[in-house]
């Protein structure tokens, strides 16, 4: 095939334009830091009423607990004049929903006051949850719903159809291991012989040696904090916490609508 | 002869680190190709499942009464023309790829103005079939766009790899060539606007 220099020219002017343009032209909102603690629901508009946060984000949890399959919300008031599908996407891809491997991640994307949605899916959820599944979920669930402000119904309604969908897709197994459960580790054990070894050996020699009560202290705070480390995670073992992303990959299926 | 034999130990030494310099470099460079390959099929799996909606989406058109025919006509050219390309995965040199693109382009200029005329039609809009594959037309388009940019990286990444030094010395040997990239071209690159 000859290229005619002329047109040879004519392309590389025009990508070089677009370059321009695209330093210039278009800025690209930043994305929202992966919440920390890791939560599914992740309402930034403040849209939602605490208890309906609360009921899809345990709803969620259960889910990505049992399936290992991650369905993330984030609500945020404006994209500010980002595109829809490139800024949550890079939400999607930046946060890593999902498994590594599985890449099983699903992203429901809200901008209020945009009134735009988009669903982005991970690879491997591409098969049951369709283009087409995404398109008809936005049409008669999400549509109707935000048209009326019900945004957690719109969101409940979606999230019970998707899951539905996903389930039997993948199962979680690596589960979490409530901590609560777990056997504390040698370590612990070992640290707490010793502690009280050196209680008993300080009460022995009156602890009137300096060396003595500069050891004491140190021992000391080192064996609460193995106490207090397994305080708090038996205390959160059955308030039922996200576990956190877990590196999935997406390659911008999904779909995307305004109500 | 003593002089000689430093030479010798010298010229020994500096082959030796050479040879294992070269023979990192070479795995590593192994490695990066295998990511572009990888990264190409990935890309020529969309491409191809949007040359697979397309027989659908002609025949879901055609069963309107009197649709324009020339933008019909000019989506089956298109497609037959995008889907007559091959690219060598071995090579994927700067050529070829702009071949690949602007075939590809062209397909996507006729799609766009069949989804345009389509707009038109509101018995078509109406029908349940045309709209499911309107939305995974769109989805094909943004996988489309984010396996090109995936893509774009990896190359990025493999060809700045062999142009260093010391890579550069073992990357002409062994045949490592630069790939070639796919530009943003205006118009083409951006999805046809699929408005509902």
């Amino acid at each position: 095939m000859i290229f005619p220099l002329e047109a040879k020219r004519m392309t590389k002017f025009k990508l070089l334009i677009f370059l321009l343009l695209s330093v210039v032209g278009i800025q690209a909102k930043d994305i929202p830091a992966k919440p920390n603690p890791p939560r599914l629901v992740n309402d930034f508009a403040g849209v939602l009423a605490p208890d309906q946060l609360q009921s899809l984000e345990s709803k969620l949890v259960a889910y990505s607990d049992s399936t290992s399959t991650q369905i993330t919300i984030v609500i945020e008031n404006s994209l500010e004049g980002d595109d829809d599908f490139d800024y949550s996407y890079r939400i999607a891809q930046g946060w890593q929903i999902g498994m590594k491997g599985k890449n099983n991640g699903l992203l429901i994307y809200v901008a209020i006051n945009d009134r735009k949605i988009r669903i982005q899916n991970g690879y491997g959820l591409e098969g049951t949850i369709t283009d087409a599944l995404s398109r008809r979920v936005i049409e008669e669930n999400i549509k109707p719903n935000f048209k009326g402000k019900n945004y957690f119904q719109g969101l409940d309604e979606a999230t019970d159809i998707f899951m539905r969908a996903a389930s039997g897709e993948f199962i979680n197994d690596t589960p979490r291991q409530r901590k609560s459960d777990s056997p504390p580790p040698l370590i612990v054990i070992l640290i707490i012989i010793i502690f009280i070894i050196i209680l008993i050996f300080r009460n022995k020699n009156g602890g009137h040696h300096r060396g003595y009560s500069g050891v004491g202290p140190f021992f000391g705070t080192f064996g609460s904090g193995g106490f207090s480390g397994g305080g708090s995670s038996s205390g959160g073992g059955d308030s039922g916490d996200f576990g956190g992303f877990g590196g999935g990959s997406f390659g911008g299926g999904g779909a995307g609508g305004d109500w | 002869m003593k002089r000689s034999n430093i030479i010798l130990l010298v010229i020994g030494a500096a082959l030796l680190l050479l040879v294992f310099n070269g023979c990192g470099s070479y795995n590593s460079m192994v490695t990066k190709q295998e990511g572009v390959s990888n990264a190409w099929a990935q890309v020529e799996n969309v491409y191809q499942r949007r040359l697979d909606l397309i027989p659908n989406l002609v025949s879901t058109v055609k069963g309107v009464a009197n649709f324009e025919q020339k933008t019909l006509t000019d989506v089956i050219e298109a497609r037959a023309k995008a889907s007559s390309m091959t690219v060598d995965a071995s090579k994927l040199s700067p050529e070829q790829i702009s071949k690949f693109q602007s075939s590809q382009g062209e397909l996507s200029q006729a799609l766009g103005r069949l989804m345009v005329v389509a707009e038109q039609y509101p018995q078509l809009k109406a029908t349940q079939n045309f709209l499911e594959l309107q939305s995974q037309l769109e989805g094909t388009e943004n996988r489309i766009a984010v396996e090109r940019g995936k893509f774009n990286d990896v190359v990025l990444d493999y060809n700045s790899y062999i142009r260093k030094f010391p890579q550069v010395l073992f990357a002409g040997i062994f045949g490592f060539d630069k790939k070639g990239y796919f530009e943003a071209d205006p118009g083409a690159e951006k999805a046809p606007k699929v408005e509902f």
